[in-house]
């Protein structure tokens, strides 16, 4: 699979939390070659279904991948003066914006700019804090009665980067959280398709992850998988970030380990990437994961869960940026893991 | 010589607009140059030829004074400026100022009064207007601060005694030179409160044997003044440093021998901060040994500079002796 | 375009040379003589090609600086990541998670930020600590780093020229309108017809201090210099919507300089250029500012002095890494500087 090819069109496409839909799109076709079938649920989110190529007779068991396709953005929320305020929608660090540029998406898309008041008129004072919110401005370049005519409060606005190749396989751009977990799904269901396995494979793009897990917690319900591996991105060490806080570049995704993993589950993905020598890594998180996992794990009766993470670094900035062979070895990681799933571990589980 | 010092400080004539000023001198020193002539930035330069066999000496005193430009003129009428110059926001709230068309204004600031204005950027003109269609001064339009001069006792107060009060010690000294060997250039010079620009070039041009900028300079003797070995009424004083340059040893040694030939009191002074033109003469071309006469003045910059008369008149003393006599160190 | 050519090209401060190899074989059919100085100015003569009038001006030089803002390698980590540092005025605040170009090559990397999860409460009302900050070229070691840059290399800001809307205000983004804006104006001007020897100058260095126009100046010595620039523009709405200026506005025209913090303009000179615009129906408007200084500062300064005046582009978010300009301002300003030099032919009032 052409990983960076798939990364450069989920990365170039918009589908900020909520609205998703015409990102979906790009996912299907990603998953097209691999999958049986494909449903999109109430909230939005894609789901791909790969059945079980041996199943065993009389039990139908499944597996929920979850990889969530929403990315951070903004919506307006004033028109002034042939300008735009916008307030954020997943959590931005407002202070990495000034100089960005944008997309409005409003009667018809729109390039921006976040304007940066010049040096020049700057008082020495003002270095000193941060640019308040009120006064960033999004800058469309059109005289203000035209403004008003295009956009109005409520649309959205998404950051614009284009995707780049780094040294060493390292490439960078936006929404890299979480597009590349559904690109680990891509890598999943193609490797599954030379592999056998007994379970079906429900990989799923969700929804809404940044405002609050939305798509996984529905999706889960809806699916009421056996068992459940969420794929979102981790810290990557990088320069201000301290060795404990991180995980390492091009070391293979972490395996997370915490309350929201069973334990067995942990333990067998780990035993999967030792026997076939995958790279991995583990993550102690101690408490709430923030990802799709959270949700998947209280689902109905209770879902074991596994949670991996690519490691990413300057989440949630326009320059996102994490190797692509870490995303081949999370998604090579879960088939190992899928094609070796049986009625032993269901039971192990407690299934 | 109290006449021409009050006609040049209520002179208008900040930086960049010195040709009110330019045109009383020529007009007073016209008698006696043996040519006078306008360059490019301004700078009115007057030669006294001398007998021959001396020097080429470049006397600079420069004509513009802090000042204001207009900015922009808002919704009500209030315009808003940039400083041209050091122009210090203490003595600012409640000073008035002048156009060149007459228009007087009033400066204040949006912040509470009493407390004072942060910066310059929070203060406006109130020139009576109520819009900008009624408003008498325009974007672009320049001002100075609008003070007559009032005599203190032995003293005099106005504004732009920086540096008026070298222009009045320059023209009365050539007025007063006698025949000398030297060629004297008096340089009545443009923008040095924006950086010492129009000195720069008129040394270019002239290129001189030696150079003496006369300015005001700071002063030691006010209730919790900044310590400083100047006081008023102590006789002329002869740079030796000040923010921008060291005088040149040789120069310094002819102004205390002239000062002390002529029985001229002066001060040494050694100036922390702030310069004059002597700062760009004496890296003219391939440099120039300059030094200065300065006139100590109390409160330089506020709308009520104060000078000793007869600072005044031992400066002009002083100047003739140097220029004068053959030039050695 | 030439404009987007010399929007996208990149030459920080003391590495102009690509900016000199769009502009030369650009200017080439229009001018008789051209040189590059020991700064890397390039100094281009257009002869007059009408008769000089008596009194007239014989040389005038204009000027429009090639270098922009950017960034230097200063270290190569042992991770990896590359220290740099600031080449001219940039807010740091800008810097955040952004795009750029490292090096001869165009190495791409990006400049990232600590992840917002990570930073704790009321840390997002401080400012950024930019020295935290890296050029990050996805290299893992400082060998291989090594193999794609090095200590010097310049950076500049990855960011593409494209035209918003071909109607209305007409406004361009991009990068390093501070200058190419002014170039691209003089390139065109450099076309007219006039009646004394013109010098068009594309000047290095101007954001660190003004330096090439001096040295160019001074070998030129002419009787009449203008500085084209790229300005600032400030017409954003301000806090508490403080009626204050703007400097300049975007769509109003070309933007004449009173003054700037290098220089105050020649007032006939100014007195010329604005009555032309008058008398030739262009649009235009005051720069209502003291800040900023432009080449003009250092070229009015030269020998004997010079009479000076500057001539701009209002540009939005200048010195950011993306800025925007208006084409009507553009179109204008180089209908105003070939009207400028035209009258200026019966020479400028004393």
């Amino acid at each position: 699979m052409d990983i960076v090819g798939l990364m450069r069109t989920l990365s170039s496409a918009t589908g900020i939390s909520g609205y998703e839909c015409a990102l979906a799109e790009s996912v299907r076709q990603a998953f097209q070659p691999f999958a049986d079938e494909f449903s999109v649920d109430t909230l939005g989110n894609l789901i791909a279904l790969k059945r079980a190529t041996r199943p065993v007779a009389g039990v139908r068991r499944s597996i929920m991948l979850a990889g969530h396709m929403d990315e951070i953005g903004m919506i307006v929320k004033e028109v002034k003066d042939g300008y735009l305020r916008a307030t954020d929608v997943g959590g931005i660090d407002f202070r990495t914006l000034l100089g960005q540029e944008v997309v409005v998406h409003g009667v018809r898309d729109l390039p921006g700019v976040i304007g940066a008041r010049p040096p020049h008129v700057l008082a020495a004072t003002d270095y000193e804090k941060p640019v308040p919110w009120d006064q960033f401005f999004i800058d469309i370049g059109l005289p203000a009665d035209q403004v008003s005519e295009l956009v109005h409060v409520g649309d959205l606005v998404s950051l614009r980067r284009e995707f780049i190749e780094l040294a060493e396989g390292h490439v960078s751009g936006k929404a890299f959280d979480d597009r590349a977990g559904v690109a680990s799904l891509a890598v999943c269901l193609e490797q599954l398709s030379s592999l056998q396995h007994s379970w079906d494979v429900y990989a799923i793009a969700t929804t809404q992850e940044e405002t609050g897990l939305k798509g996984a917690t529905t999706a889960a319900y809806g699916i009421n998988p056996d068992i459940g591996i969420a794929v979102d991105v981790g810290f990557g060490a990088q320069s201000g970030v301290a060795e404990h806080e991180s995980i390492r570049m091009n070391a293979g995704p972490a395996i997370a380990i915490g309350p929201n993993v069973h334990p067995k589950m942990q333990a067998r993905l780990m035993a999967v990437g030792d026997l076939n020598e995958v790279p991995y890594q583990k993550e102690v998180i101690p408490g709430a994961s923030g990802t799709d996992g959270w949700a998947i794990q209280v689902a109905r009766a209770g879902i074991p869960t596994a949670v991996l993470s690519i490691p990413l670094r300057y989440m949630h900035t326009t320059v996102e940026t994490l190797n692509v062979k870490d995303i081949e070895r999370a998604g090579r990681l879960m088939a190992l893991f899928i094609s070796g799933l049986d009625e032993a571990f269901a039971a192990d589980l407690g299934l | 010589m109290k006449a021409l010092i009050k006609e040049l400080v209520e002179a208008f004539g900040p930086s960049g607009y010195e040709e009110q000023v330019a045109e009383l001198i020529r007009a007073k020193a016209q008698a006696v140059a043996d040519d006078i002539r306008t360059d490019n930035l301004g700078n009115l330069i007057v030669l006294k030829k001398g007998t021959g066999g001396g020097k080429r000496v470049m006397i600079s005193a420069h004509m513009d004074e802090i000042g204001l430009i207009v900015s922009y003129i808002d919704k009500k009428g209030f315009a808003r400026f940039n400083p041209v110059g050091g122009l210090p926001i203490s003595t600012m709230t409640g000073a008035r100022v002048r156009f060149a068309n007459g228009t007087v204004g009033v400066i204040y600031n949006e912040k509470d009064g009493w407390a004072g204005p942060g910066s310059l950027a929070d203060c406006y003109i109130d020139t009576g207007a109520t819009c900008p269609e009624d408003s008498p001064v325009q974007i672009g339009d320049v001002a100075c601060i609008n003070r007559p001069m009032e005599e203190l006792g032995p003293r005099l107060t106005s504004k732009a005694m920086d540096d008026r009060i070298g222009c009045a010690v320059a023209l009365q000294a050539l007025l007063e030179l006698p025949a000398s060997p030297n060629d004297v250039y008096f340089v009545f010079s443009v923008q040095e409160e924006v950086g010492c620009r129009g000195a720069m070039v008129a040394a270019f041009g002239i290129e001189p044997d030696v150079a003496v900028a006369v300015d005001v300079t700071s002063w030691g003797d006010t209730p919790q003044a900044k310590p400083m070995a100047i006081e008023l009424g102590k006789g002329p004083a002869i740079k030796v440093k000040d923010g921008g340059m060291l005088a040149h040893s040789g120069v310094k040694r002819w102004m205390v021998a002239s000062a002390e030939a002529a029985g001229v009191p002066y001060q040494l002074e050694v100036l922390i901060g702030g310069t004059t033109d002597a700062y760009t003469i004496q890296t003219a071309r391939a440099g120039v040994p300059t030094g200065c006469l300065s006139v100590p003045t109390r409160y330089v910059h506020s709308p009520s500079e104060v000078v000793d008369y007869n600072d005044v008149l031992n400066a002009t003393r002083l100047m003739v002796q140097m220029l004068a006599n053959p030039i050695s160190w | 375009m030439l404009l987007k050519t010399l929007s996208e090209a990149r030459g920080v401060s003391g590495n102009e040379a690509a900016i000199r190899e769009i502009l030369l074989p650009a200017v080439e059919p229009f001018i008789d003589e051209h040189r590059v100085d020991a700064l890397g100015n390039l100094i281009c003569l257009r002869k007059a090609r009408r008769e000089r009038v008596a009194g007239g001006s014989e040389r005038v030089l204009v000027a429009a600086h090639m270098d922009e803002i950017g960034l230097i390698i200063t270290d190569i980590n042992s991770d990896g990541s590359l220290r740099y540092a600031k080449v001219g005025g940039i807010d740091d605040r800008t810097l955040l998670s952004k795009q750029v170009l490292v090096g001869e090559k165009a190495v791409p990397g990006v400049i990232g930020f600590r992840p917002i999860h990570l930073i704790g409460r009321g840390g997002l009302e401080k400012k950024a600590d930019i020295s935290q900050t890296v050029v990050d070229i996805g290299a893992s070691s400082k060998e291989s780093a090594a193999r794609l840059v090095q200590v010097g290399d310049y950076v500049t800001f990855r960011t593409g020229f494209e035209v918003l809307a071909e109607d209305g205000l007409r406004c361009a983004k991009g990068k390093a309108f501070d200058d190419r804006v002014g170039c691209a104006v003089l390139v065109e001007a450099l076309q007219g017809d006039y009646a004394f020897d013109l010098y068009a100058v594309f000047t290095t260095q101007e954001e660190v201090g003004l330096r090439g126009a001096r040295v160019a100046g001074y070998r030129i010595n002419p009787d009449i210099a203008i500085a084209l620039e790229g300005t600032v523009c400030d017409d954003l709405p301000k806090e508490k919507d403080a009626d204050v200026t703007p400097v300049t506005q975007l769509g109003h025209g070309p933007a004449v300089s009173y003054r700037d913090s290098s220089v105050i303009c020649d007032k006939n000179l100014v007195r010329l250029i604005t009555e032309t615009a008058a008398a030739e129906g262009i649009p235009w408007q005051y720069r209502r500012s003291a800040v900023g200084g432009t080449d003009a500062g250092a070229l009015h300064l030269v020998r004997e002095g010079v009479r000076a005046a500057v001539i701009s582009v209002p540009c939005r978010y200048i010195h950011a890494p993306v800025s925007m300009v208006s084409l009507n301002d553009f179109d204008n300003a180089v209908r105003l500087v070939k009207a400028v030099l035209t009258h200026l032919e019966g020479g400028l009032e004393a």
